[in-house]
């Protein structure tokens, strides 16, 4: 019943999402493994022989890996699944990019968005949107799942570090080249893992006034985060989008402004803990799954808030 | 070159479904059915590099029953040349759709494939990354951009951090995200047009691959509804309420 998690890192960190995949998979079995695939790749595997759960640490540290391209990472996979019972990854775009390719060259239906185990063989997962939760179950000889990060808690660290074995293949496919990434780089909280979201709407009305939730972030240690209408309209960028088809997040406190509340944003964020929405419109539908709500312009709202905070 | 657009008949974006009363499945009797809004995206996306010269020809295909032939002729008024149905009463899961998709790509041998990134029934965001493995195809999920030129297809991709560009040699197996562009609106001498345009059937059978379900949904209900909260006055109640009753500030 063993089960292999696939590491996502950018070779330097390891990703949070990781550490919430790991405790999905310690609820599985007792039997973790982990494989970090990447180059020049070291603090990676260190950090993740120290999550809790986790047995063995298998490293495939080559220039190929570099930036873990789909066509490459899956052929490497193929061969590593063999042992392998469960094979899992964060059901993020890396997780959700790799993961289903991975699957089908070993001929497995793999279960996309968990969000609870409920035995060996079961699991729910969201449908239309997060209006329905399907309970699935699948009899496959191996099961490949991703993850929703959002309905698992971060895996601590063990006392002892797992042992680190280092592995080297000769796989380099040449379908795929990289050519540029345009990563974003903050000091806030990555909205995956922070604490406070504050997330803006079309109600801000321009990208210049996301600086006043901004400043707002910083007093309360809080990532910043976007409705779908607020990318569209271009006022931030597509990472910051939170919703159905981007990031799906549940953090204690999720503070939505300017933000009408269509389903496709509640998808994305309506299992936060405790939820504060700040809107003119009385009658918006963020306001059915708001714990607190606040109708008032939003910019006065903003400038009091910072005062108080 | 030939450009592959495989599309799903889903319910409708707009519509706001539930599950059925058995608990079984989801009611989706007597929705409006669409094209799915990605797949949708996929269409275009296709027609505009038709339109910009640097494809021959777009092929829709979409696996599933006669109904299928809706979104087939949709697809078509918007500016597809043909169209082939893989005909099925069967609920596919997306490795067996990948199969079939398969087996229309070996006849039809396009250069590009293109598939929307998910389908917004059963969210899955498999079935691209799935044919491209069966059929050895590089990937580019998730495009926000595409350009074709030197005999590879260089995809711009929306992940977690933010953009990555990726060269693919062709063919290649693309699926599209939200902001690659805005699907126009079929004219009515297009919608016209399309009933002329060629439809194949091809029964799936013919196709000869493992379409077996091997994840069987037994329970489907609804989430947990949030209890109705309260609203506050001013900023001032708004701060007091999260630090003293809620506790998640300080």
């Amino acid at each position: 019943m063993s089960i292999l998690v696939i590491a996502e890192h950018d070779n330097l960190t390891l990703k949070d999402s990781t550490l919430n995949t790991i405790t999905a998979a310690s609820q599985l079995s007792d039997d973790v493994d982990i494989v970090v695939i990447g180059y020049q790749c070291d603090k990676v595997a260190a950090a993740a022989a120290k999550v809790a759960g986790i047995a063995n640490v298998l490293v495939f540290d080559q220039e190929a890996y570099q930036y873990q391209l789909a066509e490459n990472l899956s052929s490497l996979l193929k061969d590593i699944a063999l042992e392998y019972r469960y094979i899992l990854a964060p059901a993020t775009t890396f997780g959700k990019n790799l993961l289903p390719r991975t699957a089908a060259l070993f001929d497995c239906q793999p279960i996309s968005d968990v969000i609870e185990i409920v035995d060996a063989n079961t699991f729910k997962r969201p449908i239309y949107a997060g209006n329905a939760i399907a309970t699935v179950i699948s009899e496959q000889s191996k099961l490949c799942l991703t993850i929703r990060c959002a309905a698992f808690e971060a895996a601590g660290l063990q006392s002892t570090a797992a042992p680190i074995q280092h592995y080297a293949t000769d796989i380099s496919s040449t379908l795929s080249h990289f050519v540029s990434a345009d990563i974003a780089t903050s000091d806030r909280p990555d909205l995956l893992s922070a604490n406070v979201i504050i997330a803006g709407g079309r109600g801000m009305q321009s990208a210049d006034s996301f600086t006043l939730l901004n400043n707002l972030a910083d007093k309360l240690g809080a990532a910043v985060g976007a409705s779908r209408a607020a990318v569209d309209a271009g006022y931030v960028p597509n990472d910051m989008q939170i919703g159905q088809t981007g990031k799906i997040v549940a953090p204690d406190l999720y503070i939505a402004v300017g933000i009408s509340g269509a389903i496709q944003h509640l998808a994305g964020m309506q299992d936060s803990k405790v939820i504060v929405a700040i809107n003119k419109d009385e009658d918006a539908p963020i306001f059915q799954v708001a714990d607190y709500g606040l109708v008032d312009d939003l910019f006065t709202a903003i400038q009091e808030l910072g005062e108080l905070l | 070159m030939k450009i592959l657009v495989a599309i799903k008949r889903v319910v409708d974006y707009n519509v706001k479904v539930r599950p059925t009363s058995d608990g079984k499945s989801v009611d989706i009797a007597n929705t409006k059915k669409s094209i799915n809004p990605f797949c949708e995206i996929a269409v275009e996306e296709a027609i505009r590099l038709k339109e910009a010269e640097l494809a021959t020809e777009v092929v829709v295909v979409s696996v599933g029953p006669d109904a299928v032939q809706e979104q087939l002729r949709t697809a078509m008024a918007l500016g597809a040349d043909r169209a082939i149905q893989v005909k099925t009463e069967a609920d596919l899961e997306p490795l067996a759709i990948g199969k079939a998709l398969k087996a229309v790509i070996e006849r039809e041998d396009p250069g590009l494939v293109m598939l929307g990134k998910q389908s917004i029934d059963g969210d899955n965001n498999q079935t691209g990354q799935i044919l491209a493995a069966l059929t050895n195809m590089p990937q580019g999920t998730f495009a926000s951009h595409v350009a074709i030129a030197d005999k590879r297809v260089v995809v711009t991709r929306e992940v977690d951090g933010g953009l990555q560009t990726l060269s693919l040699s062709l063919p290649a197996i693309i699926t599209t995200d939200l902001r690659l562009n805005e699907p126009r609106y079929a004219s009515l001498p297009n919608i016209m047009k399309a009933k002329r345009k060629p439809l194949f059937v091809i029964d799936l059978n013919e196709f000869g691959i493992d379409s077996e379900p091997r994840v069987v949904t037994t329970a489907v209900e609804s989430p947990a509804q949030r209890q109705p909260g309260i609203k506050v006055a001013n900023a001032a109640e708004l701060v007091d309420k999260l630090k003293n009753e809620a506790k998640v500030i300080t």
